[in-house]
This record gives C-alpha cells, sequence and structure tokens, in this order.
C-alpha cells in the first residue's frame, strides 16, 4: 500500500486495514510539514497553498488561500479556527474515515491553517452521530500536545494552538458555517445573515477560518510536498483529488480517493464495480441530499469543478449513490424531501412551505391520487424554494426535485390519475 | 457580531448533553433544564428553546438502550423498513416508543456515515451495518442478555 509510486498519486493514500498511531505518521513523514511551516513567514505559507489550487471540500468549492488570507488580514484581538466536521450530508463518510485512520494529518493540517491565519483558539466541531471518531480524535489530540504539536509554543515556536472538540447535537443545519457558530455559542442552530462573513466576524465576533475536515487534511501534503506536485495531480481546472463516497446498488461501496478528472463513469464501473449482477442503473444521486439526479447517459461527465458547473452536477461533498432499476424515483425523492423538512429551522418561509407543500404532494403522487395541476404546482414551489430560500439548505433542497422533474417525468406522470386533458402542464 | 454572547455560552450544549448522558433515562428533566438555567446563569427559556431545537436531545424519559434506525434514502433503499419492522415485532415499539421495562427506545435517525454498509443502525455508541432482519433481531438479544446477566 505505501510503495512511494503510489504514494505520489494520493493526498490521503487510505489503508483501510490500519489505523495509524503516532509513530508511524512520524516515520512516514508526518509532522515535517509543520516544522517547515512554523519556520517561514505565514504568507509564504499562504502563498502555497494558494498556488496549490485547494477549494474547500465541504460544499461550496471556495478557494482556501483566499479565505486563509481574509482571516489573515481580518482586524481582531483574537481569531479563530474551526474545523467543520458536522458531516450531516447523507451518503458521505469520508470525514469519519479521516477521523478514524488519519487523524494526524487532519490535526497537522488544521496546525498549519491556524498558523497561517494567525489563529490560536480553535474547536472541532463534531456531529453527535460520531462517538467513536470522537473518542479518536480526543485521544490523538491529547497525544499531540504531549509531543509538542499543538498546545503552548508548538515545536519551541512562539506559536500556540488550543483546540477543543465540540459535540453536535443531532442537526444537519448546524454543518452550515454560521449556523455552527450559533450553535457553538449554545443557540438553536439557525443560519445567520451574511456579510459578515465568519472570516471578518465568526466566533464571538472574532475572525474565524472554518474548513471542512477533507480540506484541511490536504494542507500538510502541499506544504511537504509542494503545490507543484499538488497541481499535477487532477486536471487544469481542478487540482489535486477527491474522496468519493460511494453508496447504493454497486458491487464495491466503499471510500475512494480519486484524481479530479475521473468520469463519473469510471467511480461507478471501475471503482465501485459496476452494479449489482443482473441489475443496470437507473439513476445516480450525486452530491448527497442536496445534490442532483442524474440518468446514464451523463455519466461520461468528470469530476472537475468547472465541468460539473456546466453540467449542472453538485459535486458538493462527494457522495456518490447509485440506484437500480429497481428504485422508485419518486420515494427517492420524498426521501429526500422529508430529511429536509425535518431539518429545515422554518426561519423563512420559502424552504419551510415549500417543503410542507412537496411532501403533501408528493405523497399524492405515490398514492396515484395526483393531478397535471399537481405536477405544475410542485415544479412552482421548487422553483420559489430554490430561489428565495434564506440559507443552502433550501436552495439545494430542491435539487433532487428539479432534476427529476427533467429526468424522470415519465415517473410523475404516470403517477397521475388519467382524466385531465394533458394541455394543463404547457 | 455586536451581540454580546454570554462566555458561559459556549458550555450550554456541552452542558445538556453531559446532563442527558449522566441520566439513567436518558433525557432532560424539568429540575434538570432549572438547575442548567442557574449554573450557566441563563433564562429557563432559553435553555429549553436550545434543547429542544437540537434532536439529539429528548425532553421526556427514554430506554437505557437507544436504538436508531437509519432513515436517509441509502438506507431505505437498502430495505431499512424491514429493519425497523424486526425491531418492532421484537420489542413491540414503534418509532419515538420506548419498551415497558425501560430497556429500548427505537428513534429514527439521519445518516450514520456508514451508508457503505446500509442498512445500518446505532445502538448506543455502537454502530452495525449490512443488516438484515434475523440479524438485527440477534443483535437485539446481546442487548437483552447483557441485562439479564447484570
Ligand atoms: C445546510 C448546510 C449544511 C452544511 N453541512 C456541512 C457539513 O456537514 N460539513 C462541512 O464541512 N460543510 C458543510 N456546509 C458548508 C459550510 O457552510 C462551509 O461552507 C464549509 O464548512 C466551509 O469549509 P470548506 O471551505 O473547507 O468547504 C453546509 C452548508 C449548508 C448550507
Ligand atoms: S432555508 Fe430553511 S433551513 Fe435555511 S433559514 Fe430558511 S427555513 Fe431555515
Ligand atoms: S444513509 Fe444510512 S448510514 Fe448513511
Amino acid at each position: 500500500m505505501n510503495n512511494s509510486a503510489q504514494n505520489d498519486k494520493y493526498v490521503f493514500n487510505f489503508n483501510f486495514d490500519e489505523y495509524l498511531d503516532i509513530e508511524t505518521y512520524k516515520q512516514r513523514g508526518g509532522f515535517s510539514a509543520l516544522e517547515s511551516a512554523l519556520k517561514e513567514e505565514q504568507d509564504n505559507v499562504i502563498k502555497k497553498i494558494k498556488q496549490s489550487g485547494l477549494k474547500g471540500r465541504g460544499g461550496a468549492a471556495f478557494p482556501s488561500g483566499i479565505k486563509l488570507e481574509m482571516v489573515n488580514r481580518a482586524e481582531g484581538a483574537e481569531k479563530y479556527i474551526i474545523c467543520n466536521a458536522d458531516e450531516g450530508e447523507p451518503g458521505t463518510f469520508k470525514d469519519r474515515f479521516i477521523m478514524t485512520h488519519i487523524p494526524y494529518q487532519l490535526l497537522e493540517g488544521i496546525t498549519i491553517a491556524a498558523y497561517a491565519a494567525g489563529a490560536e483558539k480553535g474547536f472541532l466541531y463534531i456531529r453527535h452521530e460520531y462517538p467513536k471518531p470522537r473518542k479518536r480524535m480526543e485521544q490523538a489530540i491529547k497525544e499531540l500536545e504531549e509531543a509538542g504539536y499543538l498546545g503552548k509554543n508548538i515545536l519551541g515556536s512562539n506559536f500556540s494552538l488550543e483546540l477543543q472538540i465540540f459535540s453536535g447535537a443531532g442537526s444537519y443545519l448546524c454543518g452550515e458555517e454560521t449556523a455552527l457558530l450559533a450553535s457553538i455559542e449554545g443557540k438553536k442552530g439557525r443560519p445567520q445573515i451574511k456579510p459578515p462573513f465568519p472570516t471578518q466576524s465568526g466566533y464571538k465576533g472574532f475572525p474565524t477560518l472554518i474548513h471542512n475536515v477533507e480540506t484541511l487534511t490536504n494542507i500538510p501534503k502541499i506544504i511537504e510536498k509542494g503545490p507543484e506536485w499538488y497541481t499535477s495531480l487532477g486536471t487544469d481546472d481542478s487540482h489535486g483529488t477527491k474522496l468519493i463516497s460511494l453508496s447504493g446498488d454497486v458491487k464495491n461501496r466503499g471510500l475512494y480517493e480519486v484524481p479530479f478528472g475521473t468520469s463519473f463513469h469510471e467511480i461507478i464501473y471501475e471503482y465501485g464495480g459496476g452494479p449489482l449482477e443482473g441489475h443496470t442503473v437507473k439513476a445516480v444521486n450525486i452530491g448527497g441530499a442536496s445534490g442532483v439526479l442524474v440518468p446514464p447517459d451523463r455519466l461520461h461527465v468528470s469530476l472537475e469543478y468547472g465541468t460539473c458547473a456546466e453540467e449542472e452536477i453538485t459535486i458538493g461533498s462527494g457522495a456518490v449513490f447509485v440506484l437500480d432499476e429497481r428504485r422508485d424515483i419518486l420515494d427517492n425523492v420524498h426521501n429526500r424531501v422529508r430529511f429536509f423538512l425535518h431539518e429545515s429551522c422554518g426561519k423563512c418561509t420559502p424552504c419551510r412551505e415549500g417543503l410542507r407543500q412537496a411532501n403533501i404532494l408528493l405523497e399524492r403522487f405515490r398514492n396515484a391520487e395526483a393531478s397535471y395541476n399537481d405536477l405544475e404546482k410542485l415544479e412552482r414551489y421548487t422553483r420559489v424554494m430554490q430561489d428565495a430560500s434564506f440559507c443552502g439548505l433550501g436552495q439545494a433542497a430542491g435539487n433532487s426535485l428539479k432534476t427529476s422533474f427533467h429526468y424522470y417525468r415519465d415517473e410523475y406522470i404516470s403517477k397521475i390519475r388519467n382524466e385531465e386533458p394533458a394541455e394543463v402542464i404547457a | 457580531m455586536t451581540s454580546k454572547i454570554n462566555v458561559q455560552d459556549k458550555s450550554l450544549l456541552p452542558t445538556l448533553l453531559k446532563k442527558q448522558k449522566d441520566s439513567p433515562f436518558n433525557f432532560l428533566s424539568e429540575d434538570d433544564v432549572n438547575s442548567i438555567a442557574k449554573e450557566l446563569k441563563l433564562s429557563r427559556s432559553r435553555v429549553y428553546s436550545t434543547a429542544s431545537f437540537y434532536s439529539e436531545i429528548s425532553l421526556s424519559p427514554r430506554g437505557k438502550h437507544i436504538i436508531r434506525v437509519c432513515c436517509n434514502a441509502p438506507c431505505e433503499n437498502a430495505g431499512k423498513e424491514a429493519i425497523r419492522e424486526a425491531i418492532t415485532k421484537e420489542l413491540g415499539i414503534e418509532i419515538d416508543e420506548t419498551t415497558e421495562d425501560k430497556l429500548f427506545t427505537l428513534e429514527s435517525v439521519n445518516c450514520l456515515g456508514a451508508c457503505f454498509m446500509s442498512p445500518a443502525m446505532r445502538i448506543d455508541d455502537e454502530i452495525y451495518g449490512n443488516l438484515t432482519p434475523e440479524e438485527t433481531v440477534k443483535i437485539l438479544n446481546t442487548y437483552k442478555k447483557e441485562h439479564v446477566d447484570e
């Protein structure tokens, strides 16, 4: 697993049989990036991250180097770093594997990012559903503190980082950065208006760097092997690799590290071994519950930020969930609507009412009691929800609905009580 | 931003979770809420409002073991409903109900990050995947047995 040729193509290089310990991590070059970063100017570290083109892996794909610089330049008596390990997107399990298998690489990444941003305090916000990863991280933090890689005067430098674990309490919405901040401050996890962005005014009003687990875990490798190495992975549009959580009706479900530029077809047929014996792929859900549904003839599209944006495919957290011919599209869409309805905070009408109505209408379709008018209504609610919701939850809740109307319209039509003339839909 | 944030606030959610963990019935009683409000110098309504927002916090008593069956699409397609039915049949409880002996509460939960082995469920801190109805009943029996052995 660890021959150097292979090592050189991967950032995470998971070995699923191995739960890395700190000594082995060190023997493989662990903490050398932190050592060298602490000897450099903060701006130099930021420059390298910028050159690497690293983008946020939590969903929004904002360039990490720019975010680091924003926090570094922001005025504040204190600065904070928050690692977002809320991993709430259904179908996603990458952050959990990072925390259980390579926790030191994550912590090293957090420490380097904190140094570059000028943050000396921070939180690791872990979802409540992950008790084991939480214990693993608690232990790893302690080990790093004892070894001098975390805490006061890291490796004898002037830089200190006090890192605390904060447990979520079962709210998907708390993965949204401003809701996450509210949650740490002991409030309901409701999103706040932006601007100000957390980079300016985050935890307790101080500039705060918020990054996803996967994003931060890239950083030690970028520093250790250099931005040129990193940009040699992937494509001109998207550098590095992406962790893909593959689930559903495929032979080999699991976590895969794939270079950007890999097609969804390869992900499903090569990494995943294709559909189960005797079955065929009917639809693929990309990006989790917030993501889209695409038919098999669109799988040639490659995993790249630019290409996927053009093709209206949401990479999101990197969840790829395969549905074979036995699955009902409406059941699946309805499952997502119920999920969002449960997780919506109810603060704004388009999301709250849109989901409530969508739930009722989908029920009607599933009972084959719907009319053409209902389809028109469902499409209208979906549009309003996507366009007018306050936060990303409501905006994204319409993605699977919208793509299902587009690609799987027949499934709706087949559930309509027949009496009305077809012209009504026009 | 400019709103004054109590320094203590940071500990509200952890305090709620800890208190709940310490409760033999996995919930927060009215007394718990009152004592937390006092301890952190927050209003009771503030404590209630935060507590009721989070699905992991329960304001009514639950069983000793909490069974959480994942209800998201990957697990639903993989047969979650049959798992839920097997539990209901074995224990005689529906979602959000507790057995009479107060040993189990059944809940529905969002993705456990275990969809590479859907259908999945969680009992307390343990996650079980690739479940079949038979396997699920066997797992439940180990918890029942553990209780009898005590
Ligand atoms: C409803 C909602 C849920 C989110 N959940 C998560 C999550 O679980 N983990 C995560 O890293 N980002 C999540 N995000 C994105 C965060 O708001 C934020 O953009 C991200 O943590 C920034 O990190 P990155 O730059 O490394 O991607 C969510 C966003 C929304 C709108
Ligand atoms: S879009 Fe939904 S979750 Fe977001 S603020 Fe509005 S109601 Fe709350
Ligand atoms: S969807 Fe059930 S564990 Fe992820």
